[in-house]
């Protein structure tokens, strides 16, 4: 009798719940940026990218450097989804949808902002019509693509047993929605023979996640790495970049447990216990991600052969040695020393720590981008003055943003439908735990 | 292409020795023979050079205009022209930063200055070593390393060595411009400038023109010039000569008044590719600043007066 009463309170607090003053706020501000940096990338339709501060020198800018920070960002369902459970971590069974969803949203803006970069995305069939293996793009495409659906479709089954509950809600927060539950998951009986096939489905998915996962960071990395230009022409690039997308997205999650327990109350499954592993996780990674940025600067700045010289230099001390200091220290050094310590795997610490990994962790990518391409090996001559630096413009900022906002609001829709914390599975284990 | 075309004639004097060229190719006994017999010899005679190597006088009169030739379709673009393996020798020591060249090609492909796909750099190896002047075309490398990553095939190396764009197929993802080692690509941010009725005109992989909004350009060694039988416009502009062009098949390239046996010159001249170390395999060779033409300085009031042009724009 008391289990069913512990149980009927879980699925009570586990429901999507409607949103609050605040969440309207949050959900009205970003559907707002979202429509302004449409409308920025309707300007540039019709204009063509000289609306971009890119010329020819700097034909990458912020658009690449954002679809790097999603791609890398997108590892994490990877992580807490398909690592954590082959090696059987349980504690993170509450984190397991934030992670996934944060995946899914991330890799489809991901391929937005890449359409936003091209030049003539009229002709993205091209691709399909003429695509060549040999290119590291048509590697991304392959594996992006087919990251997404196996990240769709490891968000999709385990919230098979929850659409039940769904259904079944007597609170009416999400009764305009029942259609849309039925129609993906009234098949959903709870049969053993469903329970089984799910189960199995998940497994297999778990263990193809993972390669691919790797892939699609490390392929690319190879965007870069497979040219020749300093500060990419580097064999460190993938596990560089799988590193720092791993820290990114563990990052990503501390910052999401803070936000979804405080707006849901969800404080009874979201415990401190959860930031202080998940920090401890932290800690790990920016430790390996820092152990690669050794490697990824300090062996070339030994030797500092010449084209090396003027990248390193700019980074370290010239032009760009602020952003630089504050991506190591803000995206590495100080959530480390902020983690380490007891007091600050609390929630709050945890969360701003976590908040200084993910800014920082946008701006490295800015920095792996943009300061080789004002080093190419002849110098910069015979064009205008603007040719000769970069600096986002206003459309720029207006799609990047707008493209942060939109992957923030696939989130905040996504929780307003669905319980962002796993109830079956939160269930099932508090049986466990009774037994 | 038909203003194209004219816009061509007017600019290069070449036409006639196309001409020949073309008629040269005739399988009548005597090419100079007028077909029309109501042509009456004028009477001025023009010195020209045989295709086997003797120097012959044709009278002016008898001299044809080369016929039209319609672009060929970009299919056949991609091919290339058979038995031909192109390259360019860029002999340094006579170079005065006179960008004859860069304003000729801008001219031909409708190219903005701040765009140019001819650059001249002031170059400077060490500290104590002494300053020359650069030109750089597109290198048609023979491993081009544009052609390696471009997603959709619309970057293509051809049979005789040519590195072109397909325009029409380019995706603007500008892959192809970070893969350059050369920073030899140019992008279009936004619609070139060109008169409409030449934006109108169907895309030639060969003439590179119209270029397109949203899509890559750069050099393409004017193989529509090169197919009619007569040297890329960069190479015809040069008055200290230059460019030389040629085919290494027959181990010859010429800058238009001079022709030298390529093999030769490079020995003799100790003529060098740029940035080797790159495995990229350059068709474009230099030879070095020795026994210079010009002094270094000479090049510089260029050099001013476009940075002053520049600054007002």
């Amino acid at each position: 009798m008391e289990n069913n009463q512990l149980t009927q309170q879980t699925v009570q607090d586990l429901l999507p719940q409607r949103f609050g003053k605040k969440g309207m706020i949050w959900t009205g501000i970003l559907i707002l940026l979202s429509a302004f940096g449409a409308f920025a990338y309707f300007l540039q339709l019709r204009d063509g990218l000289v609306v971009t501060s890119m010329r020819d020198y700097v034909s990458w800018g912020i658009y690449i450097s954002n679809f790097v920070f999603f791609v890398a960002i997108s590892l994490v369902g990877s992580l807490i989804t398909a690592v954590f459970r082959l090696v059987d971590v349980h504690w993170s069974t509450p984190l397991t949808r934030i992670a996934e969803i944060i995946a899914v949203s991330a890799i489809v803006f991901a391929s937005i902002i890449i359409v936003v970069d091209m030049g003539r995305p009229d002709r993205f069939y091209n691709l399909l019509l003429y695509g060549r293996l040999q290119s590291p793009i048509i590697w991304d495409v392959i594996v992006i693509s087919t990251y997404f659906i196996i990240s769709l479709l490891l968000l999709y089954f385990p919230l098979l047993p929850d659409i039940k509950f769904l259904l079944n809600a007597k609170n009416s927060a999400t009764k305009k929605w029942n259609g849309f539950y039925r129609a993906i998951g009234s098949f959903w009986k709870d049969k053993p023979e469903q329970i089984r096939i799910s189960n199995r489905a998940i497994s297999i998915l778990c263990i193809t996640i993972i390669p691919v996962a790797f892939s699609i960071h490390t392929v690319t990395s190879w965007l870069f790495a497979t040219t020749y230009r300093p500060g990419w022409d580097s064999t460190n690039f993938g596990a560089y970049f799988i590193s720092g997308a791993f820290l990114v997205g563990s990052g990503a999650v501390l910052v999401a447990m803070y936000v979804f327990r405080s707006a849901y109350h969800l404080e009874k499954y979201i415990t401190e216990q959860h930031f202080d592993k998940m920090s401890r996780i932290v800690v790990l990674l920016a430790l390996l991600y820092a152990y690669f940025n050794i490697n990824e600067y300090l062996v070339p700045a030994f030797k500092m052969k010449k084209p090396e010289e003027a990248h390193l230099t700019e980074l370290f001390t010239g032009e760009f040695a602020p952003l630089f200091w504050f991506a190591i220290l803000a995206g590495m050094a100080v959530p480390i020393m902020i983690l380490l310590f007891k007091l600050g795997r609390k929630p709050l610490p945890a969360f701003i720590a976590g908040v200084m990994v993910v800014v920082g962790a946008w701006f490295k990518r800015y920095l792996i981008v943009t300061p080789t391409l004002l080093h190419p090996f002849l110098p910069m001559h015979d064009v205008p003055k603007n040719y000769l630096h970069y600096f986002p413009s206003w459309q720029e900022w207006a799609i990047a943003i707008g493209s942060l906002a939109g992957a923030l609001l696939v989130i905040t829709f996504f929780a307003r439908i669905f319980p962002i914390i796993p109830i079956q599975e939160t269930l099932i284990e508090q049986h466990e735990k009774a037994a | 292409m038909q203003n194209l075309d004219n816009s061509r004639r007017d600019f290069l004097a070449a036409g006639i020795t196309a001409g020949l060229t073309a008629l040269g190719c005739n399988n009548s006994n005597d090419v100079f023979t007028p077909d029309d017999s109501t042509v009456k010899a004028s009477g001025k005679k023009v010195k020209l050079l045989s295709s086997d190597g003797e120097i012959i006088e044709v009278d002016e009169a008898f001299l044809k205009p080369i016929p039209e030739m319609p672009p060929v379709s970009n299919d056949v673009a991609r091919l290339g022209i058979a038995g031909k393996k192109f390259v360019m020798v860029i002999d340094l020591s006579r170079c005065k930063n006179l960008k004859k060249c860069q304003s000729a090609c801008n001219h031909v492909h409708h190219v903005h200055s701040d765009q140019n796909w001819i650059k001249v750099y002031p170059m400077q190896d060490a500290e104590k070593t002494a300053p020359y002047w650069q030109p750089t075309t597109c290198m048609h490398c023979d491993e081009p390393p544009c052609v390696k990553v471009c997603p959709v095939d619309a970057t293509f190396k051809r049979k005789d060595g040519i590195v072109l764009i397909d325009s029409d197929r380019c995706i603007g993802c500008r892959f192809c411009m970070a893969a350059c080692p050369y920073s030899t690509r140019v992008f279009n941010w936004e619609k070139p400038e060109m008169p409409q009725e030449l934006a109108d005109k169907p895309y030639s992989c060969e003439s590179s023109v119209p270029q397109k909004k949203g899509t890559v350009g750069k050099c393409d060694f004017c193989p529509d010039m090169v197919r009619e039988g007569s040297l890329p416009h960069c190479v015809s502009a040069c008055p200290n000569g230059v460019f030389s062009f040629g085919d290494m098949n027959e181990d010859s390239v010429t800058n238009g008044s001079e022709t030298f046996q390529f093999s030769e010159l490079i020995r003799d001249k100790a003529g060098y590719r740029l940035m080797e170390d790159l495995g990229t395999k350059p068709s474009v060779y230099y030879l070095p600043p020795v026994n210079r033409n010009f002094p270094f300085e000479s090049g510089m009031e260029q050099e001013r007066e476009r940075e002053s042009a520049v600054r007002k724009s």
